[in-house]
């Protein structure tokens, strides 16, 4: 393997990933993009609301409740509340990377890569604990 | 100022941000926690909820670039996210035991590194040594499209590159940031991966990072809304305009002028640690 490697033979240009690849990369956009557009419809509707109070950022005091869980986020966002549908489209683009995974972790399968899929699967574990640990 | 002028100006910062972060190749993230503590006078727990999302959002787009061009290592990425998940998750459960104050020293020290790197760039190490034999076990070693066509590259150091991987996942979750400086030493210093692959290999594993820490940031109420909406939509459109207009910059003068600046916000920010502020 070494000496493949060393000797510089010109091997064709390995493309087994192409399709994956062509997947990830149009997840990863289409994630980032849906979460912009819903980001910006909330806060719309909360700078024609709350536009014109003033920002209270300069001490910490957590957020609203129910701005906190997935649970919370996604009732406030039904009910037409701007900050809470901004918060769903933030929901969304941390969802994004994590969808990456899961999309990865379907192709070694299919590719009955078993030791990749098994690493996909604990890093997608790890982050669904993240995410929806504790209150859901 | 109201919350539509502070948005507005929040937003306007964070594009600048974005932009000169683009350009340099620094990245806009990790001046956004100093923009938004020490000139819009936010809480450090918010700027980093805020800075985090950001970071999501740009790495995301710029990685499904450079997957696309079949620079990303998918292999490498996925083992060592195992690494920098980890280390995500332990860093933002300590973020909450720790003072701001001693995150902000954290932060400028971070500050400090990656300015310190920006001027003396670390030498392009790819080997043609035989790979790590772990390397070779999980299949790591692979090709990329250099100029004049494919080209192979062995994977050197495995398990000294997890290990930073995970001290660069558990900054990442302490202070908010992509910490790509860090993630750039593991692979291509300690891994030896040609640069393009291991920034663009650095890139793809930096959103699932950040989002191990985002769930957390989230429910400890570290992600506002109306903060993190400017912040998140200003980074993002001043990258996107920012590598439009990569090719026709003069990015050796911005890169020192951006360096200038954080150095400049890593010392206004221990100025104000030591004074007890944050």
């Amino acid at each position: 393997m070494a000496n493949d490697i060393d000797g510089g033979v010109a091997r064709p240009p390995e493309r087994r990933e192409s399709a994956l690849q062509l997947w990830i990369g149009r997840v990863l956009r289409g994630g980032v993009f849906t979460a912009a557009l819903v980001a910006v419809f909330g806060g719309l509707i909360y700078l024609r609301r709350h536009g014109a109070s003033l920002p209270e950022y300069a001490t910490f005091h957590g957020v609203p409740s129910g701005l906190d869980s997935v649970h919370g986020i996604v009732r406030g966002a039904l009910q037409g509340r701007g900050r809470w549908i901004t918060q769903l489209a933030l929901l969304l683009l941390i969802a994004t990377p994590v969808a990456r995974v899961a999309l990865s972790a379907a192709a070694f399968v299919k590719e009955r890569d078993g030791t990749y899929a098994a690493i996909s699967a604990l890093v997608l574990a790890l982050l669904l604990y993240s995410f929806l640990g504790g209150n859901f | 100022m109201t919350i539509l002028d502070s948005t507005l100006w929040i937003a306007a910062g964070s594009f600048g941000a974005g932009l000169l972060g683009a350009l340099t190749g620094l990245g806009g993230g990790i001046v956004i926690v100093p923009l938004l503590t020490l000139v819009f006078h936010v809480h450090l727990r918010y700027a980093i909820g805020a800075a985090l999302v950001s970071v999501i959002a740009t790495s995301s787009g710029a990685a499904a670039a450079y997957v696309r061009e079949g620079y990303t290592n998918i292999r490498v990425a996925m083992l060592l996210e195992i690494a920098t998940v980890i280390g995500a998750l332990l860093g933002a459960y300590a973020a909450g035991f720790i003072a701001p104050r001693a995150l902000a020293v954290a932060f400028a020290l971070v500050l400090l590194y990656s300015a310190y790197r920006s001027i003396r760039p670390l030498p392009d190490r790819v080997s043609a040594a035989p790979p790590h034999p772990l390397a070779v076990r999980l299949r790591l070693n692979g090709t990329w499209p250099a100029p004049g066509g494919e080209r192979p590259y062995t994977v050197q150091n495995v398990p000294g590159g997890f290990a930073i991987m995970m001290v660069a996942g558990a900054i990442s979750g302490l202070l908010g940031i992509g910490s790509g400086a860090l993630k750039v030493l593991a692979l291509d210093q300690a891994m030896r991966l040609p640069f393009k692959v291991s920034t663009a290999t650095s890139n793809f594993m930096i959103g699932v990072t950040a989002a191990a820490s985002a769930g957390i940031y989230l429910r400890r109420g570290y992600v506002d809304p109306g903060l993190a909406l400017p912040v998140m939509l200003g980074v993002l459109a001043g990258a996107l305009v920012g590598a439009r207009l990569m090719a026709a910059a003069r990015t050796r003068t911005l890169r020192t002028l951006f360096t200038g600046v954080i150095v400049v916000l890593a010392i206004e920010m221990l100025v104000r640690a030591a004074r007890g502020e944050f």
